[in-house]
């Protein structure tokens, strides 16, 4: 069988950068938020490499990226992120970042998929991240998925295996370090992915020159979103707990492994 | 304050822990409140602490036993239509993770997770950005479904009350739960409940000063140190991409001892890390590790900079051989 997978996923700061929040009660932001390095969410991104595995093993599967995030930051961060597996881009030109509303961002992204052309709701797959790295609020992808009408439901998620008869194995993680296996008799369903157990993929420049040039009119199609805010902020800051590190250093390792055993007996 | 329902659900008949931090911050808030409990066991769970609360409703059965969205979505939107509360509080543990923002969008609510605190006017407190900023807020669409962080508030004591009113719910699936695994034998990732987390970073793959790598010697020293001292067992990314780039790597390290960024934030009183360089993607999963200490080689990695308590500027293999002759 094969599917037709939409891999929903924004963008998020590259995790190696400072950030400060500039205080708004309507939109707070990062300081020099667009000029910030940015990635491909981290979690979306273990759902468009399984995406991309399932397409590999099921010929025929269509993988298409839906994301929201400005146009001018989501060419930059494809330009990486086409060279990993063939997919198509569905984007839509509107504000990233942590402080957005998340029902007007998975209102957006519903409208965006529903409105894709020779989209077979039987064969749908809807990937994403089980949270972002910039709102972590891990609620788009259900809201996403009630709007297109799917109910059965998958949360951080680490495996999927299609059987035999077509249905769908699927291992989510819940409390205590476990797995919970659920068998899914057939799509359409939503996977909220956590990280799965795929490596990143190779970059392929083959792939991404071919990926860009279907990726590029996508870009220079984004439809511009604007995202309705219903909570009111009242602060946005860095914590302020900075520690006073002391540095022991030139001490045998007897001494140290002494004062550790005694620190985690207190 | 406005009206609450507290949203619970059993976990192996009783309630969990996260549940009774639900109800504690829900009695703290002074308002008049529901209760509705799903799952196996609902009636008497729910009975068992609806002391106090002015409705309560339970939705059980085999269909609605095991965790799963389909059915829970339903148990949840018809508890928080009968009760007609304007603010929901619930536990934010996976079960509902995954099924109440799903219920928001059926009733046009809005929902927030990860909440670590709700005070009496209104303001919810919860983090942006992986832990690394945080944020108060005011919700102006009602019902506002909040889910409360495990682990950050005190547990209510069970205080009995009437039986709850049954709720009949129908619902269809194509899913059934099979059952669960455990990925590691034998060894624990995050438990919540241990007061120490132990942190193995990638160091401990990596060549030594003998210029070769002890990756047995590493794996008996963590292993032991996690059975001896009961701890947590968790790892910096870095480790944990190893495997998937061929590395070596330390056999029993999964994707679920993850710490950090892509990882789990888990909240314990102590942390030591070992062999980690507390680069940032990693440090924001300890926001909520009370004290922190380091054993690493570099006096210049990340957690000297003010991100630990103390450094142990140290060859971590000696000092974890020293420290089992201690435990």
């Amino acid at each position: 069988m094969s599917y037709q997978i939409v891999v929903c996923g924004g963008l998020a700061p590259d995790p190696l950068q400072t950030l400060e929040p500039v205080f708004d009660t309507v939109k707070p932001s990062l300081r020099n938020e667009l000029m910030l390095p940015a990635v491909f969410d981290p979690w979306a991104a273990h759902a468009l490499y399984e995406a991309g595995h399932l397409a590999r093993k099921h010929p025929g599967t269509l993988v298409r990226v839906v994301s929201l995030a400005p146009k001018a930051k989501l060419q930059q961060v494809m330009m990486t992120v086409a060279q990993k597996l063939p997919f198509e881009l569905a984007a839509l030109d509107g504000p990233g970042g942590g402080f957005t509303d998340a029902a007007a961002t998975a209102e957006a992204l519903a409208e965006a998929i529903a409105a894709m052309p020779d989209l077979d709701r039987s064969r749908l797959l809807l990937f994403g991240g089980w949270e972002s790295a910039t709102r972590g609020a891990g609620v788009v992808m259900q809201r996403v998925a009630e709007r297109l009408g799917i109910r059965e439901q998958f949360l951080a998620v680490d495996e999927l295996v299609v059987e035999p008869d077509g249905a769908l194995l699927i291992k989510e993680r819940v409390e205590g370090g476990r797995h919970q296996i659920s068998r899914c008799a057939s799509p359409p369903a939503m996977l909220a992915w956590a990280t799965g157990s795929l490596p990143e993929p190779p970059n392929h420049p083959q792939t991404g020159m071919a990926n860009m040039r279907v990726i590029l009119p996508a870009l220079q199609k984004a439809r511009p979103v604007s995202l309705a805010q219903t909570a009111e902020f009242v602060r946005v800051a860095l914590p302020s707990a900075v520690r006073q590190t002391r540095i022991v250093k030139d001490v045998p390792a007897a001494d140290i492994a002494r004062e550790i055993a005694e620190w985690i007996r207190q | 304050m406005e009206k609450v329902l507290v949203l619970l659900h059993t976990l192996d008949g009783g309630l969990p822990a996260a549940a009774l931090e639900t109800l504690g911050l829900a009695r703290q808030l002074g308002a008049p409140w529901d209760l509705g409990v799903v799952g196996a066991g609902a009636t008497a769970a729910a009975q068992s602490v609806s002391g106090g609360a002015e409705k309560c409703f339970a939705v059980e059965g085999e269909a609605f036993a095991a965790s799963r969205y389909a059915t829970d979505a339903a148990a949840c939107e018809a508890i928080v239509r009968a009760s007609g509360a304007p603010l929901v509080l619930a536990p934010d543990t996976l079960r509902f993770h995954r099924a109440l923002p799903g219920v928001a969008e059926r009733l046009g609510a809005a929902i927030d997770t990860h909440v670590v605190a709700v005070s009496g006017d209104g303001t919810i407190e919860r983090w942006f950005y992986r832990q690394r900023i945080e944020a108060g807020l005011k919700g102006g669409q009602r019902p506002w479904i909040l889910l409360i962080e495990p682990g950050s508030q005190p547990q209510a004591e069970p205080a009995p009350g009437a039986p709850p009113e049954r709720l009949e719910v129908a619902c269809e699936t194509r899913t059934s739960v099979e059952g669960f695994s455990t990925p590691m034998t034998g060894e624990q990732t995050i438990r919540p409940d241990a007061p120490l987390l132990f942190v193995a970073g990638a160091g401990w793959t990596k060549k030594q000063k003998d210029g070769a790598v002890h990756l047995e010697e590493a794996a008996q020293l963590i292993l032991d140190f996690v059975r001896k001292s009961q701890c947590s067992l968790g790892s910096s990314k870095s480790l944990v991409d190893l495997s998937s780039e061929g590395q070596p790597v330390l056999p029993f390290l999964t994707h679920l001892h993850q710490v950090g960024q892509t990882g789990s934030s888990p909240r314990h009183k102590k942390g030591l890390a070992t062999c980690c360089h507390g680069e940032e993607p990693h440090v924001v999963g300890w926001r909520f590790i009370k004290e922190r200490r380091a054993v690493n080689l570099d006096p210049n990695c990340g957690w000297a900079r003010g991100k630990a308590d103390v450094v142990y500027v140290a060859d971590a293999f000696e000092v974890m051989r020293e420290l089992l002759k201690l435990l």
